[in-house]
């Protein structure tokens, strides 16, 4: 089954799935020189993402317990493979939802699906880095990507601002991680994450800075508050189609990384105290900041906009706890998210007017686009019986456990409770207003699609056990 | 296995319903609540002889340690009784009426049903909690759609209340799971924690203002008068009927027994509120004009002394509320079933424009007037016995709150009579002139719960004795 190069200690076991994704990547690349139907291009890409996404599966049941380290580089574990796994699924699911959508934003219809494969490979670099130069290069390897996506709609002002703003940004604080790693192999010798391995003994004054400073760098990344200015704009102004993605799996490679750096180097007692309380901070901020300003908007996409923030404070819990419920949680939390969020913006984008007015009557026009939307609303909620619940049931319960957060649990709750108004101002507009919203023809293809991922959403709410086994 | 039957009827009928057309969902409806009915009969009998076989349980989430676990004790067997006859009567009531999309109706109602079933029946505090909010969406969808004209606001304060109240219930689940030494939401574990007072104290709140915000009482209440104005009748029947029972349940199976110091700690605080609640809601109720607001503040006088009569925590109070959920349930759905014939035949609720419908009208008027009779707990009526065992149990514990509370029955009498004297006597005015009586279906309804009126309240052993093995459970933790 397993496809092994053997060139003595060059052994690329268990890792297909990597090598497929960023080989699809240069593949569709030229593709996109010789094929012009688009159509067959995306198929094309669903069939190369399939590919890797079984190949992920099948390292994931062959893996025979513990994990494996790859040059020093690299660790292929049961829980990256997992996370990887949830990743590609989404990412399919995007493909088959959202993939007609990109001949729309421009020409180059091959190139996005390229960039996208090279997003994939850096998450998949990012959930499974032991160095930190594998860090550097797994979050450049997911952001450069998406500065281009972002200004793929060459005409749109907004477009190009987006993409300028978010290079700018992100530049910037690529640099405060590279400053980061600097000072912490400059106190400790080591760029790899196991030998670093902070728990015991005195602290070098740089590596606290370091830490700060790493800290300070992935929160820009995934949007916490506050290093999250960048997001509702490049969110908005990005073409829709690409929102969906950045909001979505990519968020989530950024929040393996962290989860994964701070899991395996800087946790125990000593050295969690120096940082957990600005994190904490951090996580609280971003969940007042982005569930009060989502209550303000008045464009659902801006509105998915702040909600990804918010829901990025939840999934920073999960770093805060760093318990085996916090890991066990980002992975049904990527996975809720992702599909819940892909799904909203499939539904968003055929529908012509973005505003909340804009979904009035829904329900009545397009029942399934209606019921769509609401699972995966209810399931952004935290509703019991969508996958959403129970994303937040173990990241809460993950906090909990941790001991002395109390007060942070308690205010995640009270911005659950708040995010419900701003998701369920759509579910209204739809289910309880007249109006007569346009709405853009979609295939049977798209219908099937959209009733998968209801059923996602619904069976991993109903029995997250199918994906928490294999954690 | 008549347990998950129970759960299961509501569930696949409330599912298949989406899908029929024309009168289906009406019949539909009929049969799985009547289905529903004998299944609970079956389970009443089945509890006399074998109480453990009503009992199931499988693995639901290993790795939580979580498992789809329900059962049914007396409290449980009670609560699911009123659930099936309050639906039952709900569709027979409204059996000649058409509503917009009926077939979306029937199923929220059928899900819904599953939920309220769920929640009387989980054995499992994460599947309680599941069921708790199951019960809830459904309603949501009802009042928003198919009620009054400020619906939808109303409707989601309404929700924003009870789910901001059920999450905080949920962060304490989470922290008595991870005390628990297993790691298990079973009701068995969480029964045997025995935390610290401290702890007890502040997880009591945690708990207490879901269930609080659920009942309502003082000063949560705020969300209850309005949704019931606004709701599509049968959807207040039910709401008021059954789910506020959800409320008092949840204190009596996951609070006292849980955390019987924290309850013992606050017991003073919450009867205080309740009290006051009682005697708040009724001086409200009797300025009111309008009919269904009347009911609803009347509703909250009534949960405010079931909620003292908890806390009071004695053998006579614990049977009196369980008792009172079942008769104040069925009362209340009475009044309801007599607000919506009245309502669909004149369009008006205002108590004003009303009066002499007795004249017209003389066997709707007799129901109404045992059914108030009911509800304010004349003797021989089932209110009676209820409130009797409160009252006795609440002077056990203090003479001068239960002193107050009984203020709470005069003022009860006052609004009540001014209400039917306002609707029933008096001249008939050209409106109220043309009241039709009753037709079959609402005959039927309006007979079946005057039947249970008059039986409980002449003879009420069978529904003591049913639920006197939850009184001892908890009398006995507590």
């Amino acid at each position: 089954m397993q496809w092994t190069m053997d060139y003595g200690p060059w052994t690329f076991k268990n890792m297909n799935a990597l090598i497929s994704t960023a080989l699809s990547g240069v593949v569709l690349m030229f593709v996109g020189l010789f094929v012009s139907n688009r159509q067959r291009i995306k198929y094309f890409a669903i069939a190369l993402v399939l590919v890797a996404f079984v190949a992920n599966l099948l390292e994931l049941s062959t893996l025979q317990g513990g994990s494996q380290t790859l040059f020093g580089m690299l660790e292929i574990s049961k829980f990256g493979l997992l996370f990887n796994a949830v990743m590609l699924g989404a990412t399919l699911l995007y493909f088959m939802l959202c993939g007609s959508e990109f001949e729309k934003v421009g020409e180059h219809v091959a190139d996005y699906f390229a960039l996208i494969f090279f997003i994939l490979s850096g998450i998949m670099l990012a959930s499974g880095f032991s160095s930190l130069l594998m860090l550097f290069l797994a979050i450049e390897i997911i952001s450069i990507p998406q500065y281009i996506l972002a200004g793929a709609d060459k005409k749109n002002l907004k477009s190009n601002e987006a993409s300028l703003k978010y290079f700018l940004m992100g530049s910037f604080s690529t640099g405060i991680l590279l400053m980061g790693i600097a000072l912490i192999y400059g106190a400790s010798g080591t760029f790899n994450i196991n030998e670093l391995a902070l728990g015991t003994g005195e602290l070098h004054p740089l590596t606290i800075g370091g830490i700060m400073l790493l800290i300070f760098a992935l929160a820009f990344k995934v949007s916490a508050v506050p290093f999250h200015f960048w997001t509702p704009d490049v969110y908005d102004g990005s073409p829709t189609v690409f929102t969906a993605f950045m909001a979505t799996v990519v968020k989530a490679g950024g929040f393996i990384a962290f989860l994964r750096l701070f899991h395996v180097s800087f946790t125990g007692g000593a050295i969690s105290q120096h940082w957990l309380l600005v994190l904490a901070i951090i996580a609280a901020a971003t969940l007042v900041m982005g569930n009060l300003t989502a209550v303000f908007q008045q464009s659902v996409k801006r509105m998915l906009a702040y909600s990804s923030i918010a829901q990025a404070g939840f999934m920073l819990l999960a770093v805060i706890a760093l318990n085996e419920t916090a890991t066990q949680g980002i992975i049904l939390y990527a996975a809720a998210y992702s599909v819940a969020t892909i799904g909203m913006f499939g539904v968003l984008m055929k529908v012509k007017d973005y505003t909340f007015e804009g979904f009035n009557g829904l329900a009545r026009k397009q029942p399934l686009l209606a019921l769509a939307a609401t699972i995966f609303l209810f399931s952004l909620a935290g509703i019991p019986l969508t996958a959403g619940f129970f994303a937040k049931y173990f990241v809460l319960s993950a906090v909990v456990q941790q001991g002395n957060l109390l007060w942070l649990v308690i205010l995640a709750v009270i911005c659950a409770a708040i995010s419900v108004y701003y998701y369920f101002r759509v579910i209204m507009a739809m289910y309880f207003k007249a109006g007569e919203p346009e709405v853009a023809p979609f295939s049977p293809a798209f219908k099937t699609v959209l009733i998968i991922a209801i059923i996602i959403v619904i069976v991993l709410g109903v029995y997250p056990g199918v994906l928490l086994q294999w954690a | 296995m008549l347990t998950v039957l129970l759960i299961l009827i509501p569930l696949v009928t409330g599912l298949l319903t989406f899908g029929l057309k024309g009168s289906g969902p009406k019949v539909l409806g009929l049969i799985s609540s009547l289905a529903s009915l004998a299944v609970v009969l079956g389970a009443l009998f089945q509890f006399r002889a074998a109480p453990d076989t009503l009992h199931f349980a499988v693995n639901w989430i290993p790795q939580l340690g979580s498992q789809f676990n329900v059962g049914l004790d007396g409290m449980g067997v009670m609560l699911c009784l009123l659930t099936a006859i309050a639906f039952l009567l709900v569709f027979i009531t409204i059996f000649n009426r058409t509503y917009e999309n009926q077939s979306s109706f029937y199923g929220l109602m059928l899900l819904s049903q599953a939920g309220l079933v769920g929640v009387f029946t989980a054995y499992d505090a994460l599947l309680f909690y599941v069921f708790w909010e199951l019960a809830l969406i459904p309603v949501y969808f009802l009042c928003s759609m198919w009620g009054g004209e400020k619906r939808v606001p109303v409707t989601f304060k309404f929700f924003v209340y009870t789910f901001a109240g059920s999450l905080l219930m949920l962060v304490g689940i989470i922290y008595l799971y991870l005390q628990s030494p297993d790691k298990s939401f079973s009701y068995a574990t969480f029964t045997s924690l025995n935390l610290p007072v401290k702890e007890q104290s502040w997880l009591f709140w945690l708990l207490f203002v879901a269930f609080a915000i659920k009942m309502p009482i003082f000063p949560f209440h705020t969300w209850q008068p309005d949704t019931y104005e606004q709701s599509p009748t049968p959807v207040t029947m039910i709401l008021s009927g059954v789910m506020v029972k959800m409320g008092l349940f949840g204190v009596i199976r996951w609070l006292l027994p849980v955390l019987p110091q924290g309850a013992f700690m606050w017991a003073d605080v919450v009867m205080v509120l309740s009290v006051i609640g009682i005697i708040y809601a009724s001086c409200i109720a009797i300025v009111q004009t309008d009919f269904k607001r009347l009911i609803a503040y009347s509703s909250i006088a009534h949960i405010g002394l079931m909620c003292a009569a908890i806390f009071a925590n004695n053998e006579q109070s614990l049977q009196g509320i369980q008792v009172q959920m079942f008769n104040h349930g069925i009362n209340i759905i009475g009044l309801w079933i007599v607000v919506e014939i009245i309502q669909s035949r004149l369009n008006v609720k205002n108590l004003d424009e009303l009066g002499g419908i007795a004249q017209v009208a003389p066997r709707l008027s007799i129901f109404l007037v045992i059914i108030s009779l009911a509800n304010i707990a004349l003797p021989l009526t089932n209110g009676f016995v209820g409130e009797f065992l409160m009252f006795s149990g609440l002077f056990q514990y203090n003479m001068w709150l239960m002193g107050v509370a009984g203020l709470g029955i005069i003022l009860a009498a006052v609004y009540t009579l001014n209400m039917l004297q306002k609707v029933i006597f008096g001249e008939s005015n050209a409106l109220t002139a043309t009241t039709t009586d009753l037709q079959n279906s609402e005959l039927l309804a309006l007979s079946l719960i005057v039947g249970v009126i008059l039986v409980l309240g002449v003879y009420p052993k069978p529904m003591l004795d049913l639920v006197s093995s939850t009184t001892e459970l908890v009398n006995k933790v507590f």
